[in-house]
């Protein structure tokens, strides 16, 4: 009886053994843990005699070992509760791994900037809503539904000293497309200054333009061969180039001597149009124009149950009688 | 300098090119996953397992691109720069290279790193029919053999696929979430590829036992060619800028109660001759050895 005990408590400490299981591992080289990757590198030779017997078994007892020793270290580290979470803080990671971008160079201060050092000159936080007098409400001061905007200004006044057939809406706009250029210009004088490199060209002969189709680089080649004082008369020719006086598109003319009623059916069309009591008004092609050159009073119409097109027409029809009228 | 050439159209694309821009502290490297010209089955579901394995920082490129790595790679460094991936699995199956992957990685959209591998055996995910942990677990990494160590080409094997393998870098982990561990073991020319799902169990003390069940995908990789970077460019490339290096800080301290302490050092002082405020208390009466007394002139 007493040995029958004796082996049941045996029975019972080996159980017991068994579910708290040791967390040690026995190894003869020390295996390399980098916590920050969660790395461990175990430098002991493989048995190859038990890998080629019993491979997957073997894989996933060094395995093991190897995650028992990573995970022995990780929970050395401190300890954070986050949230029913437990939050272990990391050290930074000790194997070097290369990074994907170079190390950011310190931009040089841009001509303004040195400038503004020198003088002492501070920036100032403008806030984003500005109070518009004209709808009072707050608007943005830049963007869209900006205040104060000058582009849609309806009236301009014609100043005492200008032409009187000068179109002053043209020359705002053709101001404000030389101010933009200028300013691109600036900001890329300022990256040639930064770089070190030439100035780039703006436009057409742009540097930084990737992947031109051939038709875009040969009007570039173009445009830069007759950027000279004397409009590129005096330009050497590239080998195999053909040296083209005029370029564009060629003025067609009709042949001198017509075959048959030609001519005759010609001048008759025109004289019936002439004698049409319809006006021969191309709308869209007017309204187009109109459109473009951008000075017409714009006034939408609420039409609730209408298609668009009708919408369009109507619009469109109303803009232009406005424009007769201005301009009449 | 192309980069500061071209002009944001909108917003949005100024944020995008912002992402993009060389920082001090880098994002996580994302990786993309290219299939050849020709494909086998295994190829594609590799390449697929792998790119769940590695969502959401992967791109799996839709279209076949016909390249070859190791003789002209130029096509990888434009779908690089395109795509902002640093790392790439690049697929492709031929008569003399059956099942070929090329593993690699980029450094300012130069090639820095390849190796090719053969796939000889190949159990994907649906194969091995146990549970999975959850999407984008990080992983723990073990590599087991000698070989890693002491073969020149397999420590920078090693390198290539900690990098490839190991996730976003971060200062904190939740210590339930260890779930996930991938095992290179490495032999003659070849590399195992095993991947274990953790399950801890109750030891005597804190620490857990870890019991680990395979759940795959599980690959044997023979290595072909490799392609390693110069000495002086993956120097470059391992550069650390002395900003993202953490600073000591020195002469501060803390006592039992939490109290912030700090130390001062001071250049040696003469004490009898400090600048100090002059209070006329503490003015020394002179002559008071002598014992005369101050002649006090009489008003008048």
């Amino acid at each position: 009886m007493v040995v029958r005990a004796e082996a049941l408590l045996q029975k019972i400490q080996k159980e017991q053994e068994e579910k708290l299981l040791s967390i040690q591992v026995p190894k003869t080289i020390d295996v390399a843990i980098d916590a920050g990757n969660l790395l461990a590198c175990d430098s002991n030779p493989i048995d190859t005699k038990q890998l080629r017997s019993d491979k997957e078994n073997y894989l996933k007892n060094l395995a093991r070992e190897g995650t028992q020793l990573l995970f022995n270290e990780i929970w050395k580290l401190p300890i954070e509760r986050v949230q029913d979470a437990v939050i272990a803080k990391v050290p930074s990671p000790t194997t070097v791994i290369p990074r994907e971008k170079p190390i950011p160079k310190a931009k040089p201060p841009t001509k303004w900037e040195e400038y503004a050092k020198l003088k002492g000159i501070r920036k100032l936080k403008k806030g984003r809503m500005v109070w518009d007098d004209e709808s009072k409400s707050w608007k943005p001061r830049w963007g869209y539904n900006r205040a104060n905007d000058d582009t849609k200004e309806w009236v301009l006044e014609v100043p005492a000293n200008a032409d009187p057939n000068e179109d002053q809406f043209e020359k705002k706009l053709k101001e404000k497309k030389e101010r933009v250029a200028k300013n691109e210009l600036q900001r890329l004088r300022n990256v040639a200054r930064r770089t070190g490199k030439k100035v780039p060209g703006v436009g057409r002969t742009a540097v930084g333009q990737e992947k031109q189709s051939k038709l875009e680089l040969e009007a570039a080649f173009h445009v830069s061969k007759q950027a000279t004082a004397s409009l590129g008369r005096f330009q050497e020719t590239l080998k195999g180039e053909k040296n083209v006086k005029k370029r564009g598109q060629k003025r067609k003319f009709e042949a001198v001597t017509q075959k048959g009623n030609t001519e005759k059916e010609k001048q008759l069309s025109i004289l019936n149009q002439m004698y049409k009591k319809s006006p021969q008004l191309n709308l869209t092609k007017a309204v187009n124009k109109e459109i473009q050159d951008g000075h017409s009073v714009k006034f939408v119409i609420f039409n609730v149950c209408s298609k668009a097109g009708v919408q369009r027409r109507a619009k469109s029809m109303f803009n232009l009688f406005v424009t007769i009228f201005l301009s009449g | 300098m192309e980069n500061e050439i071209v002009k944001p159209r909108s917003q949005r694309h100024r944020r995008v090119l912002k992402a993009r821009a060389p920082k001090i502290h880098e994002n996580d490297k994302k990786t993309m996953f290219v299939r050849g010209g020709n494909t086998s089955d295994v190829v594609t579901n590799v390449l697929k397992e792998m790119y769940m394995l590695k969502k959401p920082d992967a791109l799996l490129l839709r279209k076949r691109n016909i390249a070859r790595p190791f003789e002209d790679q130029t096509t990888l460094e434009f779908l690089s720069k395109m795509n902002d991936c640093a790392l790439f699995m690049f697929g492709s199956h031929s008569k003399k290279r059956p099942n070929n992957l090329v593993l690699g990685r980029f450094f300012d959209n130069q090639t820095l790193d390849m190796m090719e591998v053969g796939v000889d055996v190949f159990q994907s995910l649906r194969e091995v029919k146990t549970s999975k942990c959850p999407l984008a677990t990080k992983p723990c990494l073990v590599f087991s053999g000698s070989l890693f160590e002491s073969d020149d080409e397999l420590r920078k094997v090693k390198n290539i696929l900690i990098d490839f393998f190991r996730g976003p870098v971060v200062e904190n982990i939740r210590l339930s979430g260890l779930e996930h561990v991938m095992q290179f073991t490495a032999e003659e020319g070849k590399i195992f590829l095993r991947s274990y799902r953790v399950l801890l169990k109750k030891s005597g003390s804190r620490t857990p036992r870890v019991e680990i069940e395979n759940m795959g995908p599980n690959l044997d990789l023979t290595i072909r060619r490799t392609h390693f970077a110069s000495d002086d460019l993956f120097k470059k490339a391992c550069k650390q800028p002395r900003a993202a290096k953490p600073r000591k800080v020195k002469n501060i301290s803390s006592d039992v109660f939490g109290a912030k302490k700090g130390r001062i050092h001071m250049t040696s002082q003469d004490l009898k001759n400090l600048q100090l405020r002059k209070v006329k208390a503490l003015k020394r009466k002179p002559d008071a050895s002598s014992g005369k007394s101050p002649k006090k002139k009489p008003k008048i």
